[in-house]
């Protein structure tokens, strides 16, 4: 963490990490000032350690130490190289969002096309107005930080009714090395929208570069939403991403994330259900390998009756990599008639790789469904004798076997298109295997 | 030269010799026998020849095509042409069996130095194979073995004969977990597979299934080793008399 202080005028004492980035963040001075209090909460906090029950297994501290200064806006030769990794990661028939080192790029983004569809802003001048994108329930230092960090992200509204015909795609691309981006982005999402909004993290020829992202979603009654997180940064990389999201009634939400890369990862998710009747699905996998530390979190919050919750989590975890997984289900004491459940498996392929699973249950109704699981092996010696003993050499063979571990959660994406993209990646993952 | 030498062969697991010195010569186009009694060590010896873990030879040699098989890997060993059948075909939810065969085949064909198959070009060639055999299509969009009857897993091993080709089936206890109707089925799948060029090493612990497939030889073993061989006459002997006689020769 950055200890060089300075003062400021009215003798706060703020880091240089948030004096250095002031000139280039967007808002207003009543933005600004909000964006320095959350500084200021995160000063008081620090990164995350492991004292802090909800960060036990991934203690930033430890594993990060310092928060690096903010990437420069990307120039001419940074923006040739996201063109390549645009064209090497998007989603066939998607309607591409990019993001450079935390900097919305239009000439790379499909705004023309998506405009048809859905309202599309930037964060940037979102915040130059108010700052209430900033505002979310979370007192969490890196949320904190965030906020006060954000340099740019997408506002998406989809209206009421809107029948989406393409995915939309956001694509982080970090192309500088040693030096952080700090995005946030709000989607807005209207009744009865079908909806599938996907977003990547993709390194271009950056190292050592560090991500916070934050995402508030609503999603209003009746929708049908996709929402598929693909992280797979620089094996070297920091990714943090905190998700909120709020769900209406008779919804069908349906999650996934996926991760695949950097050196120290965390999903948060904090979803609510909001409104009676809906239906969460939320997935993910975590494929990591040499010294990799891959953290999902997860809090469903059943805040009214009548909704049903499934989770689907499966960790592959090779060499020295260490996977967590932290699910909550709380059940709020008016959520009677909730169905929840959580499952998670981890496979793990080295002596050495590491598994955390910890499920809570926190019920406070007394007319509920409620359960999980959770398990951790190696793989079967006699699936894999006979796959050898029909001609698989035995990286194939447990190749075929990890995508039939995964397979469950994968499956749990409905779309064609994107689930052969997760199983590309997944595939190129199998590949990097040492 | 002969297509299975297993010369003098010596094996133990986990401290225990389980093989005290077993020789046994296969010949292509032949049908061999082996039958003994439960702990005579037939099916370690089918693990062996495949390349099964946990086996450690302490003695002896397995020569295939004149070229030393404990220097291969299992699927070394498939790509060569050794194909066992597995008395309990293992079920893995998840693979398909399409991809399994497809991946498997075009691995065989891979190691061999030939091209792998397309898609299409596969598709057609299952189809074939599964028509010869009477396999139903709707037993290969299912994963592999996953909820397949006893006779519906060791008809999937059939097929994987037929389409790997393999010049050496080791038929492991082939008939246990069989109804006598999946067993003729089995059994005829194997009888259509047999040709001057395949040789089958057919491993049972009872006469029945030598009913279906008859041998050219039969092979007693007892105690880790081969106690007595002979035509398909020895296995109705055996049938009549036990294998206590055996018990006591080894």
């Amino acid at each position: 963490m950055n200890v060089a202080v300075a003062k400021t005028g009215k003798g706060r004492a703020v880091s240089d990490l948030f004096t250095s980035a002031e000139g280039r963040l967007p808002g207003s001075p009543s933005v600004i000032a909000v964006r320095r209090e959350a500084f200021e909460t995160y000063e008081r906090l620090g990164l995350p350690h492991r004292r802090i029950e909800e960060w036990k297994y991934t203690d930033l501290r430890a594993l990060v130490g310092e928060v690096l200064p903010l990437a420069a806006a990307p120039d001419a030769a940074a923006l040739k190289r996201a063109a390549d990794a645009v064209k090497a990661h998007a989603i066939a028939g998607a309607r591409k969002l990019v993001l450079v080192d935390g900097v919305f790029v239009a000439d790379l983004s499909d705004v023309k096309a998506l405009t048809a569809e859905a309202g599309v802003k930037t964060s940037r001048e979102t915040l130059e107005k108010d700052a209430g994108l900033l505002q979310t329930a979370s007192t969490d230092a890196v949320i904190a930080l965030n906020a006060a960090m954000a340099t740019d992200g997408v506002v998406l509204s989809i209206a009421d009714g809107a029948q989406l015909s393409a995915p939309i795609q956001v694509i982080h691309i970090a192309t500088a090395s040693s030096a952080s981006a700090f995005t946030r982005s709000q989607v807005a999402i209207g009744k009865g929208v079908r909806a599938t909004i996907v977003e990547s993290f993709v390194a271009a020829g950056a190292k050592a570069y560090q991500i916070n992202d934050a995402v508030l979603v609503t999603v209003g009654d009746d929708a049908d939403v996709a929402h598929i997180r693909l992280m797979d940064d620089a094996p070297d990389a920091l990714n943090v991403t905190s998700h909120f999201v709020t769900v209406g009634a008779n919804v069908k939400f349906n999650f996934f994330n996926m991760t695949t890369g950097a050196a120290v990862s965390r999903l948060q998710g904090f979803i609510t259900l909001a409104g009676e009747g809906s239906e969460l699905s939320a997935n993910g996998v975590n494929l990591l390998q040499k010294t990799e530390h891959g953290d999902t979190t997860l809090v469903v919050d059943h805040a009214v009756p009548n909704c049903v919750s499934r989770e689907v989590f499966r960790a592959v975890i090779d060499d020295r990599a260490h996977s967590v997984f932290q699910g909550r289900i709380i059940v709020r004491p008016d959520a009677q008639k909730t169905d929840g459940k959580m499952m998670t498996r981890a496979l793990l392929l080295s002596d050495e790789a590491e598994a955390d699973n910890k499920p809570e249950l926190e019920i406070f109704a007394d007319d509920v469904s409620c359960g999980h699981g959770a398990t951790a092996g190696a793989l079967d010696d006699s699936l894999l004798f006979y796959l050898k003993a029909r001609g698989l050499p035995e990286k194939q063979a447990q190749a075929l076997l990890i995508q039939a571990f995964v397979g469950e959660a994968v499956e749990q994406i409905a779309d064609d298109v994107l689930r052969e993209h997760v199983i590309g990646i997944a595939e190129r993952w199998l590949e990097r295997r040492s | 030269m002969a297509l299975l030498e297993v010369k003098d062969l010596k094996v133990r697991v986990e401290e225990r010799e389980i093989l005290h010195g077993l020789t046994l010569t296969v010949n292509e186009g032949e049908i061999h026998a082996i039958m003994g009694p439960n702990g005579s060590g037939k099916s370690t010896l089918s693990h062996v020849i495949a390349g099964k873990p946990g086996y450690e030879v302490t003695d002896g040699q397995i020569l295939f095509k004149g070229e030393d098989l404990l220097e291969m890997s299992p699927d070394e060993r498939a790509a060569k042409g050794v194909f066992l059948a597995f008395q309990y075909p293992v079920e893995i939810p998840g693979v398909a069996t399409m991809t399994f065969l497809r991946t498997a085949l075009n691995a065989q064909r891979k190691a061999r130095g030939e091209s792998e198959y397309s898609t299409p070009d596969f598709l057609k060639k299952v189809r074939e194979v599964s028509k010869s055999l009477n396999i139903p299509q709707d037993m290969l969009k299912r994963g592999v073995n996953v909820g397949f009857s006893g006779g519906e897993k060791k008809r999937n091993e059939v097929l994987q004969m037929a389409l790997f080709e393999p010049s050496l089936c080791i038929l492991d206890e082939m008939d246990s977990g069989l109804d006598i109707d999946a067993l003729r089925i089995a059994a005829d799948g194997v009888n259509a597979l047999h040709s001057p060029k395949r040789a089958m090493v057919v491993i049972t612990h009872y006469q029945r299934l030598l009913n279906y497939i008859v041998p050219d030889f039969v092979h007693v073993m007892s105690k880790g080793r081969v106690v007595k061989s002979g035509g398909k006459e020895l296995a109705l002997e055996l049938e009549e008399s036990g294998y206590a006689q055996f018990e006591d020769a080894a």
